[in-house]
């Protein structure tokens, strides 16, 4: 009976160090990547606004412009400034998107889930006629 | 081995259906700890699945996570609310269930891997719903929330199933 306790409690602990293990390097993956995404990511030129998945406009991020995103009763006020987008005001209930950080980074984005808005930025190369700079 | 459900098993499967709900209640009561990004919450309901998964067997946790999904996305809830709470629960226990048959982790290991595939469900439903692959940003935030509710939640469950040994309580 004592055999059988102790193989099971040498069971118990090599478990606990498998959760260890496990957990260290879930948050060693989550860090690596972080640290790609934070370094590979450069200053992108264009805000991209999508609401419902369909394209709502593209503007440049280096000229300083507001734009209104109506939808239906939804509305977010998008503002762009010194090279940032952010959302100023939002008919939102949780105010996730007005109280988000300005981004100016490619591939950042201000997400609002109950407007169904998504402001995207995004470097395009060629500078068509559509962008003068 | 009887091949229905005992009274007893209903009974208390139901038990624990309804302390699941009050629990997803009592969460949506806490507010969120960090605004700027939704879906971090500690999984309280999460409790009585692990406790079930460890006590009972996986198809019980099942049930009583779906029945838990559907009466809180009724009571307190929208159809979006639902879709993600359903991929995240699914993701969440199919892979709880496959570390625990291997047998390496304890419960606490298992609750973490549970805790990030909700994350990792509801991210991408929200990928597919919204058509927004950048939304994946999310989950480096997520991932590491995720981890700190499943150590709750497993340290939270352990304790439960120790305690409340359901096997030696009734003859199922």
């Amino acid at each position: 009976m004592g055999k059988f306790k102790d193989i099971i409690k040498k069971q118990e602990s090599r478990k606990a160090r498998n959760d260890v293990i496990f957990i260290a390097s879930l948050l060693l993956v989550v860090l690596v990547l972080a640290c790609v995404l934070f370094f590979s990511a450069e200053e992108g030129n264009t805000v991209r606004v999508t609401v419902d998945g369909r394209l709502f406009g593209e503007y440049s991020l280096l000229e300083n412009t507001t734009v209104e995103i109506v939808n239906g009763d939804g509305y977010n006020l998008l503002i762009i400034e010194d090279g940032k987008a952010y959302v100023d005001t939002a008919s939102c209930p949780d105010g996730i998107c007005s109280s988000h950080r300005p981004v100016s980074r490619n591939g950042e984005s201000i997400i609002c889930l109950p407007n169904k808005v998504v402001i995207e930025i995004h470097t395009v190369t060629n500078s068509g006629p559509d962008i003068a700079v | 081995m009887k091949k229905h459900l005992g009274i007893k098993k209903v009974a208390f499967l139901g038990l624990c259906t309804a302390l699941a709900l009050l629990l997803a209640y009592v969460e949506s009561l806490i507010p969120p700890v960090f605004a700027a990004v939704p879906g971090i919450k500690m999984g309280l309901p999460n409790i009585v699945i692990l406790y079930v998964l460890y006590s009972l067997d996986v198809r019980y946790a099942a049930t009583v996570s779906l029945v838990r999904l559907c009466i809180s996305s009724m009571l307190f809830g929208n159809a979006m609310a639902f879709a993600y709470s359903l991929a995240g629960a699914v993701l969440s226990l199919a892979v709880m269930w496959a570390l625990k048959k291997t047998n390496l982790l304890s419960g606490t290991g298992v609750s973490v891997a549970g805790g990030v595939c909700h994350n990792i469900g509801q991210v991408l439903v929200a990928m597919v719903l919204l058509d927004t692959p950048q939304i994946a940003y999310y989950m480096l935030v997520l991932s590491v929330t995720g981890i700190i509710a499943g150590v709750f939640v497993g340290v939270c469950g352990g304790i439960l199933v120790k305690r409340v040994p359901v096997g030696k309580m009734f003859k199922f």
